[in-house]
């Protein structure tokens, strides 16, 4: 096996220029080493003009996910071996705009996250004497997947109706409204379908499913997508055949 | 409320009967009448055989229902296609009106022909 | 120089969606294949529309249908018709239940069962059409 391996990186530095361009680093190629420590000895030893994002190097911040040989994944987790002998081709994710470098702006995506009120609604708060709000173990797995989100923006990245349509909430989003609506202590699914029961909301979703075969939790977005799309139809007709029953 | 609200979940209702109607009944429908009789590896049902189904009100019924969710389903279906595909979203009105105009359209037609000339 | 820092960020590079994106990626392509296969769809509706047509007239009027299927623009057509809606059902129910999360005694139905029996479901309901069409 080669012990040395060729990374395409993507630079782009606003003040030189206008559009990215790439440039190519040979880096050692250890067996146990992921592209994210390529990065950083890339930075360490041979550019320290390269930037790009990490953090955790163990998969659960979501910081360092960015586009390998055009596949949206997290640079802590992808196996610099898995692409001798090379080379391999480093960018920003994609769909989102790009700062400098590897690094893109997700200010969209947190307007978008705020947008569908990711925090349990209550009516009423139950009073403390009353005790704390239980939940079996079934209730906990009805909502616990789409809780595995690490806003790491994979699923952006590979979502092409997100890549069209910057308007989209996207599948991360979709599914963290989802971790709340089926969450058993919740009472604030009416309040989110604003949001969610519209042409930006799951109505723009066409099921392509890439944002699930991306994800590195295994949330499965697309799942929470469907699921949402066949309950609000669903409350759609409760509405025109009853629409004098109140919530 | 915004009129995707109120207009999205029917049309989505409507395109997944379709494509559950469309599943289960076109592909045997296809293979028979479309590809084995023509090429002549079964004989074609005779006349009769035919008229005597199709006079049936539940299987007139059953046709008009496939029919016309099929094409409710291929309207909601190209129309994201058309969106997507091919990124014409500023023609969203004209493309609304020629995939679910076009739809009702043939549902009528097929109405027409189940009950009215049959 | 010194510059101000601004609020607008004009020089973040967007780099704009190609109207062939969905050639970019095999599962884009698989997907619009799916998507298109809802021509075929209407295409299959059409064609039972005229052989409705063809019976309301009477058995001449079926007999010219007979020759006009058995063109062979219209059978190599129908080929490619038949691929799609096909296609098109396999995709149906293997996604089918993603959509649906059924829970029987507390514990959810597994997709895979699901699936089945829409698979089931598919070739109970064809062997009867098929009965219908050609039995007797």
């Amino acid at each position: 096996m080669a012990d040395r391996i060729t990374l395409q990186v993507a630079r782009y530095r606003p003040e030189e220029e206008s559009a990215p361009t790439f440039q190519e680093y040979e880096v050692p190629c250890h067996k146990d080493w992921v592209v994210l420590d390529a990065l950083n000895h890339v930075k360490d030893r041979i550019d320290g003009t390269l930037s790009f994002r990490w953090s955790c190097r163990m998969g659960v911040c979501g910081s360092c996910g960015m586009s390998v040989n055009g596949e949206p994944k997290l640079t802590c987790a992808t196996f610099l071996t898995d692409y001798a002998p090379g080379p391999v081709r480093v960018e920003p994710l994609r769909n989102f705009p790009v700062i400098r470098d590897l690094i893109v702006d997700l200010g969209d995506f947190m307007r978008k996250l705020v947008s569908v009120k990711p925090w349990l609604v209550r009516k009423e708060e139950k009073p403390l004497a009353e005790g704390e709000y239980r939940q079996t173990p079934d209730e906990l797995e009805a909502f616990k997947p789409f809780s595995m989100c690490i806003n790491c923006m994979l699923c952006y990245a590979a979502c092409p109706i997100y890549g069209l349509d910057p308007k989209f909430v996207g599948p991360a989003a979709l599914a963290l409204a989802q971790r709340y609506n089926l969450d058993s202590r919740d009472q604030g699914s009416k309040e989110r379908m604003e949001a969610l029961s519209t042409h930006e909301g799951v109505w723009g979703c066409t099921f392509v499913g890439e944002c699930t075969t991306v994800c590195p939790k295994n949330v499965d977005p697309a799942g929470a997508i469907q699921r949402y799309k066949l309950d609000a139809a669903l409350d759609w007709v409760k509405n025109v055949v009853m629409p004098w029953g109140g919530r | 409320m915004s009129s995707t609200r109120s207009n999205e979940p029917l049309a989505w209702l409507l395109f997944s009967a379709g494509g559950v109607m469309a599943a289960l009944v076109l592909p045997v429908l296809v293979l028979l009448l479309g590809v084995a009789v023509p090429l002549g590896w079964i004989a074609p049902p005779s006349f009769e055989r035919l008229v005597w189904l199709i006079h049936n009100p539940l299987v007139r019924l059953a046709l008009l229902a496939i029919f016309s969710l099929s094409l409710l389903h291929w309207a909601h279906r190209f129309r994201y296609t058309l969106y997507d595909g091919l990124q014409v979203k500023h023609l969203t009105e004209v493309i609304n009106l020629v995939c679910y105009g076009g739809a009702l359209l043939g549902s009528v037609l097929a109405l027409y022909l189940l009950f009215v000339v049959l | 120089m010194s510059e101000m820092a601004t609020p607008h960020h004009a020089r973040w590079y967007r780099e704009p969606t190609s109207t062939y994106w969905w050639l970019g990626r095999w599962s884009y392509f698989v997907f619009i294949l799916r998507e298109v296969s809802s021509v075929f769809v209407a295409w299959t509706v059409v064609f039972l529309l005229k052989l409705v047509n063809s019976v309301a007239h009477g058995d001449g009027w079926y007999q010219a249908f007979l020759r006009w299927s058995a063109q062979p623009w219209v059978v190599i057509l129908n080929i490619v018709t038949l691929f799609f809606v096909v296609f098109h059902a396999v995709t149906w129910f293997n996604l089918a239940p993603k959509a649906m999360v059924v829970t029987m005694g507390g514990r959810r139905v597994p997709g895979a069962l699901i699936a089945g029996s829409n698979y089931a479901a598919w070739a109970v309901i064809s062997a009867l059409i098929a009965w219908g069409l050609l039995g007797g």
